[in-house]
């Protein structure tokens, strides 16, 4: 059977991926920030997946506003990386896993939740940039993904509830899968950031601080915030940070350990949260 | 009956719900054809006669001309469409998020370095931090919110 062991949780700020392909991670500004996953690289060898499933968002993308799936689940062999106006990344293109994720694809909307299925798509830093601060710059990356997209651009976006739920209906899909599979979550965006209108450039500290508190030992009780309380208090595209409740509902019932926790302000406009939480 | 909208008092805010998205419907579809780099050059060539051929409404054309993010906000346009039209004009995410605040660029970078902005007097209409609308604009830009 195979098995969720591990949950990776973190920011996906574009200007992260601009950074590493430019070559500037050395530099004061960026220094701290990259210092702060040399743990996680590190992990990320010596506990290698055999697939990542990566719940992130499409950011304008792969939808526009043709058409905007709540949840979206990537069944396809690959995905490629994106211009998202800048030019693509310089980053490999992603293996997908398509038995694991049709599987998953039919487990979960026998337990009610309405995935779209998709075949092709191109991944944007959402995806990407996850990708480039667990593995650093591989001319392949280490597994196959599955790309998962929630949408949090067009209100009204999942509530919080709704997230923690289809993570638990997502633990129960991989467990039922016959393979052993050794799989991780991530749950990605966030942390605090506002990007639009006179507000932007807001960061909470404190919020962000006690939302990693409580992901780790009150995920429960923090999938009833409603998402007023994320925009008031984390800014209007810190919503981003439901999508973390969808990784941490796939994770064991029992206290998870923390293997690693970080928190840095600022990347571009946006506090940068981290955590490596492992099943017991 | 009318819909339950919290976010309405938030100040400086501008949630891109279901009647925002049909508002900015046009202006969002053309800045999605901007992540092909045929089309970006064409609309540098030209941005008024690329900007004639999509049905959006005369203000709408304006407000990107005029590189002006709140403006397009205000008609319907979001964030992560509009980093096209910016992604286009060769500018980051933070300098699009600064161009909405009337800081200069250093400003608003020093602002971040230095923690961001704070919550405080920020959650509701009619409190007193810096991004409530008596307070506007916040720097020392000259650019009239022009990206």
């Amino acid at each position: 059977m195979a098995k969720i062991t591990a949950s990776v949780f973190t920011s996906h700020v574009p200007a992260i991926g601009a950074a590493l392909d430019l070559g500037k991670t050395t530099e004061p500004y960026w220094q701290p920030l990259f210092a702060g996953y040399d743990y996680s690289k590190q992990w990320m060898k010596d506990n290698k997946p055999d697939v990542i499933f990566l719940v992130y968002n499409d950011h304008a993308t792969a939808f526009s506003l043709e058409m905007i799936p709540t949840f979206a689940i990537g069944c396809a062999d690959s995905y490629t990386p994106a211009d998202e106006g800048w030019g693509p990344r310089p980053v490999p293109v992603v293996r997908g896993h398509p038995d694991l994720a049709s599987h998953i694809a039919q487990s979960v909307i026998q337990d009610d939740f309405d995935l779209t299925i998709v075949n092709k798509m191109d991944v944007d830093h959402g995806l990407t940039v996850p990708l480039s601060l667990m593995c650093g710059q591989p001319s392949v990356w280490p597994c196959p993904v599955i790309p998962f997209a929630v949408n949090v651009v067009q209100y009204p976006v999942p509530s919080g509830r709704r997230c923690y739920n289809l993570g638990r209906a997502i633990r129960k899909a991989v467990e039922t899968y016959d393979e052993p599979l050794n799989v991780h979550i991530w749950g990605t965006g966030g942390m605090s950031h506002q990007l639009q209108g006179p507000r932007a450039g807001l960061i909470n500290r404190e919020w962000d601080n006690a939302f990693l508190d409580r992901l780790i030992a009150d995920p429960d009780g923090l999938a009833s915030v409603p998402h007023i309380d994320y925009v008031r208090e984390a800014g209007s595209e810190g919503i981003e940070l439901v999508m973390w409740l969808i990784a941490r509902g796939a994770m064991s019932d029992k206290a998870p350990t923390v293997k690693h926790r970080f928190y840095h302000v600022p990347a571009s406009n946006t506090a940068v949260g981290h955590l490596i939480l492992e099943n017991n | 009956m009318s819909l339950d909208k919290p976010y309405l008092d938030v100040p400086g805010t501008t949630i891109f719900d279901a009647e925002q998205s049909r508002k900015g419907y046009w202006l969002n579809q053309f800045c999605m054809s901007l992540m092909k780099h045929e089309n970006r050059e064409r609309f540098k060539a030209n941005e008024r006669a690329y900007l004639d051929e999509w049905p959006m409404t005369e203000a709408q054309k304006e407000a990107a001309l005029a590189r002006n993010l709140n403006w397009c906000i205000s008609l319907g346009g979001n964030i992560y469409f509009l980093a096209k039209l910016g992604a286009t004009h060769g500018k980051s995410f933070q300098q699009m998020a600064g161009s909405m605040t009337g800081m200069t660029e250093e400003e608003y970078r020093n602002m971040m370095i230095a923690g961001g902005r704070s919550v405080e007097g920020n959650r509701v209409v009619g409190e007193d931090g810096n991004a409530q609308k008596h307070r506007q604009p916040q720097g020392t830009s000259t650019a009239q919110g022009r990206l």
